[in-house]
């Protein structure tokens, strides 16, 4: 088998609070295969934020890696100087989070923003990025000649593939998704999530996607990783962690989600 | 529910109506001919996207806002222009709210005691504090709260799941005869949901209450109400009883929801996106003009079937 893209092992954080630190994450370990969607599901709190930002060496005070290791195409991230990581940081690694459609600057165009990232990490010239920002925007959907406008003249799942867009501009090798969909209704967030996957499927990269969702896990990832209070309690196949779950923790999380009654007809547009 | 919410009037009075309520703020038409009617014992849900109006309905109900055109409609009297201080008590009295944020929606400084105590005493539910006490005890365990532990906590000790079971339990405390839930479980852990839709579903039958259950997720509609109306752009699109619906859905944008809620047995399909993408763009803009025609599917189950043709894979 190829070495792994991402290699976590052993990963622990820490929140160091006034009454002592508090484990958010607790000896995590795990891969994410080249071309591989790899999911991350757990209730609320257990750590799934905490993990994605250490992988990017972006956690803030108080939060700690205690120990562990982020094998990066064999390279530990964790021991890797700051300068290094930022060369690393969105155009290896990219990062799409829940509301990062709001992060978009509404005083620019968003012709302007692609050239920002293009220009800061890629050099390119004005033209060049126009040239790339259209070939994204036809790529997540959107007609290219409205590249010229501002974020407000975009719908909310507009906007977040608009981010998704400038996400893959930098043709990273990983893109991590924090509840990408969550703010979104559901017919959008199909709309992103097929789009996410043909994508995948054209560029190749590797997805680490995050949701407590999961029926829509099950529907998108190869891979799937369940966590409760800190800990990897299951990691398995789609298949397998959906069908025959080893940890009773997964099928409880499975029967806590409101479902459709069996009677209902869903296969529309399939 | 028939075409005309008004209809049954003679069987079966609802407590609510709203009769062919138009909202506009601005240019922009928040609700178009909305016709809905709450009866006791009975859940409506409200279903459909961001922005299709669901919070407008539901603050008209809860008389915060006011209809542009139409009527609401309360025990079977024209109530759309405010009465007298009096009766507007009343009405407010029997029509309580729960809201989505359970985080903003208590006040730090009272205890769950306080929050529920206040609204028995004000509408004299409890003559006394030692009444009010035993009340607010079987007011908690009936929301699936430990009375002796949850009394006396703040609410930023108690998780989300917890705080809504408090909001619950607070509108409860008024004995109304109308509860109008706002996505309350949107904003709360996926694993917490089902208890508080199971709530819900209980507390209607028990209190025979009349339940208006607004949500984005059809998927939990069905765990809560028995009927349902799907919204799109400020238009009923779809609305009668929710099994007939979602077994059999017949208006395009009705569909286009359904085929979107995740199902872990269907994976996506790939090397698609672009036709999805097509599709979702065509029901919308089908699904937006106004459209007079009703048309009845079934035996309580109605769409206004679109102008414009169904995409072809539909
Ligand atoms: N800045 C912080 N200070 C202290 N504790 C924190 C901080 N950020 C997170 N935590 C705690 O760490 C744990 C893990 O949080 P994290 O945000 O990783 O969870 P999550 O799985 O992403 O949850 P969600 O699904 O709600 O996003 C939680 O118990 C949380 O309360
Ligand atoms: N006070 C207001 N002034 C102007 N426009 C408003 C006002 N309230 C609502 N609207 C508009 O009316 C429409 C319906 O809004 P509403 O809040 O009822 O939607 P909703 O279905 O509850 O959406 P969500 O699921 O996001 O809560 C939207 O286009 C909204 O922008
Ligand atoms: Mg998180
Ligand atoms: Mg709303």
């Amino acid at each position: 088998m190829d070495a792994p893209l991402i290699d976590i092992r052993n990963l622990t954080v820490d929140y160091l609070l006034d009454k002592g630190a508090f484990t958010a994450v607790n000896n995590v370990s795990f891969s994410i295969g080249r071309g591989e969607i790899f999911g991350l599901a757990g209730e609320s709190g257990c750590g799934k934020s905490t993990i994605a930002y250490a992988i990017t060496r972006l956690s803030k005070a108080p939060a700690w890696v205690s120990g562990g290791e982020i094998l990066f195409d064999g390279v530990d991230l964790l021991q890797m100087p700051e300068a290094k990581l930022r060369d690393i940081r969105w155009t290896r690694i990219g990062m799409v989070f829940q509301s990062a459609m709001n992060s978009l600057n509404p005083l620019m165009r968003v012709k302007d923003q692609f050239h920002d990232v293009l220009n800061r990490h890629e050099g390119f010239s004005r033209e060049q990025s126009l040239a790339r920002g259209e070939e994204m925007f036809r790529l997540v959907g959107i007609a290219p000649g409205r590249i010229h406008d501002y974020p407000h003249q975009f719908s909310g799942g507009m906007r977040q593939r608009i981010v998704i867009a400038i996400c893959l501009a930098l043709k990273p090798d990983l893109i991590i998704m924090d509840e990408p969909t969550t703010a979104l209704d559901v017919v959008v967030q199909r709309e992103i999530m097929e789009q996410v996957l043909d994508l995948q499927a054209q560029y190749g990269f590797s997805v680490l996607f995050i949701t407590h969702d999961l029926h829509l896990m099950s529907q998108t990832c190869h891979r799937i990783g369940v966590m409760l209070k800190g800990q990897l309690v299951e990691v398995g196949d789609v298949s397998q962690v959906s069908r025959a779950p080893a940890h009773a923790y997964t099928r409880q999380l499975w029967d806590a989600i409101p479902h459709l009654p069996a009677t209902a007809r869903q296969g529309w547009f399939a | 529910m028939t075409q005309d919410p008004l209809a049954r009037q003679k069987g079966e009075r609802p407590i609510i109506a709203l009769d062919r309520v138009e909202r506009r703020f601005g240019a922009v038409e928040a609700l178009r001919g909305i016709s809905i009617a709450l009866h006791p014992g009975r859940a409506l849900a409200l279903v459909g996207e961001s922005g299709c109006g669901k919070t407008t309905c539901a603050r008209i109900i809860a008389r915060m806002d006011h209809p542009s055109e139409g009527r609401l409609l309360y025990r079977g009297e024209d109530r759309t222009a405010a009465g007298s201080a009096s009766a507007e008590r009343a009405y407010r009295r029997d029509v309580q709210m729960v809201f989505q944020d359970p985080f903003s929606s208590l006040n730090p400084v009272y205890s769950i005691d306080h929050h529920l105590t206040r609204p028995l005493l004000l509408n004299g539910h409890a003559p006394t504090r030692g009444e009010a006490a035993g009340a607010v005890e079987a007011l908690l365990a009936d929301v699936g709260l430990d009375p002796a532990v949850t009394r006396r906590k703040f609410p930023h000790e108690l998780s989300g799941g917890q705080r809504q079971r408090v909001n619950i339990a607070r509108a409860l405390a008024v004995r109304p005869a109308v509860l109008v839930a706002d996505e309350p479980t949107s904003m709360l852990d996926v694993s917490i949901r089902l208890g508080i839709l199971e709530l819900l579903a209980r507390i209607k039958k028990e209190r025979d209450l009349a339940l208006l259950y607004i949500t984005h997720d059809i998927a939990t509609a069905a765990h809560v109400a028995e009927e349902m109306v799907v919204m799109f752009a400020g238009q009923m699109v779809e609305w009668g009883d929710t099994r007939a619906i979602l077994a059999d859905p017949r208006h395009p944008y009705t569909r286009l929801l359904l085929s979107a809620v995740p199902d872990g047995e269907r994976p996506l399909r790939r090397g698609d996106s672009t036709r999805f993408l097509k599709i979702a763009d065509e029901v919308r803009s089908l699904s937006r003009p106004r459209a007079e025609r009703v048309e009845q599917v079934g035996a309580n189950h109605f769409i206004r079937p679109p102008a414009e043709a169904v995409p072809a894979a539909a």
